[in-house]
């Protein structure tokens, strides 16, 4: 089975680069279009098959329990959103935000972003996966400013000031990472692969390893948009395509936060050195409070979901910080809902703001009665973020504040708060966008949507089936997984 | 130490070493107070002309010939391609001599002073263990990264940021070679990832200018994200 395995992994990296090869020399948008969703395709399906057959682990790359989750997730997600923006794209060109050429340059960008993220996940090797994901940043940072409008140049120059800090503090971190590696393992490539390092873990120097957790912490947790390190998150999601707010949120934090998982695990395996759950609760906690006082202020519809972003990725963080079985199970189910909650978001609200022509909140009122279909599904997606049952993330919420109550009563407490306080945001702006006095679009009247929907109800169907009922083989992995997490 | 006149070799051989690392945080330090885009761009390329010598001292030191290739990548990119390509620009964009900061001239170079002796103190009683070399070393390259950072938030002008971040991306370098035996893809992807880098950057600047007919990077700040 191994050769399957490896001919799977072999799919899953080398139909992006290809893709982005021939998406960049393809002229007419419409065959690349469909060219990106049938490469998105035949990656998630490559993932798939990584599920049942692994590849033995090489010198650069290695697939484990672990990753897997996140491949399958990530080119899943990929795949969605590359559906949906087939016709957001379309509609771009009618209106002239998008010329056919930025649009050549938009699909190869697509796919060069989505094999970074995916060698990110795969990679064996430390130096490799940080490069992967600079690589990931700078693709990103070039989509964000693609409708060179002054608001899209600030928001893609922040994001690329922030970003490359945040990615060479996490440089400096993974040099003293091989620094602590060396004098156990030997000079060379074993002390960057993560199958040595984890099983070495316990005799490398403490102190070395602590000094680069914080930086990796530092570096890293800028990439997952954690406060005070969110600057970028907010202006990135707003100013860009929205197929790339949503491949952002859904995606790109939680590859950083794999990064970030991966080396606490480092950490947690060497008896001596610090504990990395009370910062990450620290930082997760303040992430969730903070975004949630900001939720208030916003009128912007895709900022305001931004922030929210920053919520979950807070929650999430809280809950890997917390750590045991328990939390650790939440922590991953959340992920995984909040990934697909937070796309389904961005392609309604996407939608909605093609629509309407604008992305003032206060603009687009009364959707329910406007565009019912996108309306409904809109308010199911805000249903769910906001963590109402019967939807997954108010299972994995629940899940986390209840084990945290058991054993950090005062945690607890601060994050329902922190919870609580988004929710009461996000209801009030629900309102006014659902269910408000139904407006009317700014410039061209109401532009028939073109983007599908159904990969919005997809996702939100999926969501809604995992809060009813989690398939008992999900759970069993999930558990497992939570296991190794410690 | 087998013998007198080897240890005195491997003293020097030592002293050497350290001295570039010591080199670059001078120059860091030129780089603060630069008024002028000529100077800055110059006392960038004079910092990749360091970075390229102990890079290839270390490469020498540790008998790492992949190293050779490194110092090579920084002698020929950093110290003359990019610097070369920026002189143009700042030429063709007629910003010679707009250079704009934030706070003194005076302050920053005591704060930068402040960070030196925070990355010393940090750095050396964790690295106990490790090759005195490498030591040392780590403790410069730490003081490098920092000092680009302040760079990078003291100046207001698009080029002065990007010069504070690849005289950060210095920094980072010259960690990893002297990390004894770090495999070569970190190298590489570095010196890699630097083009890339400098390429989205060119765009940037080329789009910065288009729009705004300034490099300003304040004028950009000018138009706030949240609209009302």
């Amino acid at each position: 089975m191994t050769g399957l395995g490896s001919q799977a992994l072999a799919v899953v990296l080398a139909v992006p680069a290809a893709a982005a090869l021939l998406l960049a020399l393809l002229p007419g948008y419409r065959a690349a279009a469909r060219l990106n969703v049938a490469a998105c395709l035949a990656t998630l399906a490559a993932a798939l098959c990584l599920l049942g057959a692994r590849p033995p682990a090489g010198p650069f790359l290695h697939v484990d329990d672990l990753n897997v989750v996140f491949i399958v997730l990530n080119t899943f997600v990929g795949f969605t959103t590359s559906a949906f923006s087939a016709g957001y794209i379309a509609h771009e060109l009618e209106t002239g935000r998008l010329t056919p050429t930025y649009l050549r340059f938009y699909h190869a960008m697509y796919q060069t972003l989505l094999f970074a993220m995916n060698v990110a996940l795969v990679a064996n090797n430390v130096g490799l996966m940080w490069v992967a994901i600079e690589v990931a940043t700078l693709t990103t940072v070039v989509m964000v400013g693609i409708y060179r409008t002054p608001e899209a140049l600030e928001a893609a120059w922040k994001y690329f000031i922030l970003g490359s800090v945040g990615i060479a503090l996490a440089l400096f971190g993974t040099t003293l990472v091989y620094l602590a590696a060396q004098p156990v393992v030997g000079q060379g490539l074993p002390a960057m692969a993560w199958t040595t390092l984890m099983t070495r873990a316990a005799a490398f120097d403490p102190a070395l390893l602590d000094l680069a957790f914080v930086f990796l912490l530092l570096g890293y947790g800028t990439k997952v948009g954690l406060v005070p390190l969110h600057a970028w998150l907010p202006d990135a999601h707003a100013e860009g395509p929205t197929p790339i707010s949503a491949v952002l949120s859904g995606l790109l934090l939680n590859i950083a936060l794999y990064a970030l998982l991966r080396f606490k695990m480092l950490l947690a395996a060497n008896p001596d050195a610090l504990a990395p759950g009370p910062l990450m609760v620290g930082l997760g906690l303040i992430s969730v409070l903070f975004a949630a006082f900001m939720l208030y202020r916003r009128r912007d519809v895709k900022r305001m979901f931004a922030f929210s972003s920053i919520e979950h990725m807070g929650i999430i963080t809280f809950a890997f910080g917390m750590g045991g079985p328990l939390a650790n199970f939440a922590g991953l189910l959340h992920m995984t809902m909040h990934s697909l909650t937070k796309s389904a978001i961005f392609y309604g609200v996407g939608q909605a703001a093609q629509a309407k022509g604008t992305q003032r909140i206060a603009d687009i009122g009364g959707l329910t009665e406007t565009h019912p279909a996108l309306g409904w599904g809109l308010v199911a997606g805000v249903v769910a973020i906001a963590g109402l049952p019967p939807m997954g993330i108010f299972m994995s919420e629940f899940l986390l504040v209840s084990s945290t109550f058991a054993r950090a009563p005062w945690l607890a407490l601060t994050l329902v708060a922190g919870l609580l306080v988004g929710f009461g945001a996000l209801m009030l702006r629900l309102h006014s966008l659902a269910f408000g006095e139904p407006t009317t679009g700014r410039s061209q009247g109401d532009a028939p949507v073109r983007a599908g929907r159904l990969p919005m109800f997809a996702h939100l169907a999926l969501v809604l089936a995992a809060g009813i009922h989690l398939p008992g083989p999900l759970t069993a992995w999930f558990q497992h997984i939570a296991g190794l997490l410690g | 130490m087998p013998g007198a006149d080897f240890g005195m070799v491997q003293g020097m051989a030592h002293d050497l070493a350290h001295a570039f690392p010591g080199g670059m945080v001078l120059v860091s330090f030129l780089l603060l107070y630069q008024d002028r885009m000529s100077g800055l761009l110059n006392a960038f390329g004079l910092h990749a002309l360091v970075l390229a010598l102990g890079v290839a001292w270390q490469a020498w030191l540790q008998d790492a010939p992949h190293l050779y290739v490194t110092a090579a990548i920084a002698l020929v990119f950093k110290a003359v391609a990019i610097p070369t390509a920026l002189r143009r620009i700042v030429r063709r964009l007629k910003i010679e001599r707009t250079i704009e900061t934030v706070v003194g001239i005076g302050p920053t170079m005591l704060f930068g002073m402040g960070l030196v002796a925070l990355a010393i103190v940090v750095m050396l009683p964790v690295t106990v263990g490790v090759d005195p070399v490498a030591r040392e070393d780590l403790a410069f390259s730490l003081s490098v990264v920092l000092l680009g950072l302040l760079m990078m938030t003291t100046r207001r002008n698009a080029v002065g940021q990007v010069v504070g971040f690849m005289s950060l991306e210095n920094g980072l370098i010259l960690a990893a070679a002297g990390a004894k035996g770090m495999p070569l893809v970190v190298e590489i992807s570095v010196a890699f990832s630097v083009l890339v880098a400098f390429i989205v950057i060119g765009i940037f600047l080329f789009r910065i200018r288009e729009r705004f007919d300034t490099v300003d990077v304040h004028a950009l700040y000018l138009s706030r994200g949240e609209r009302p």
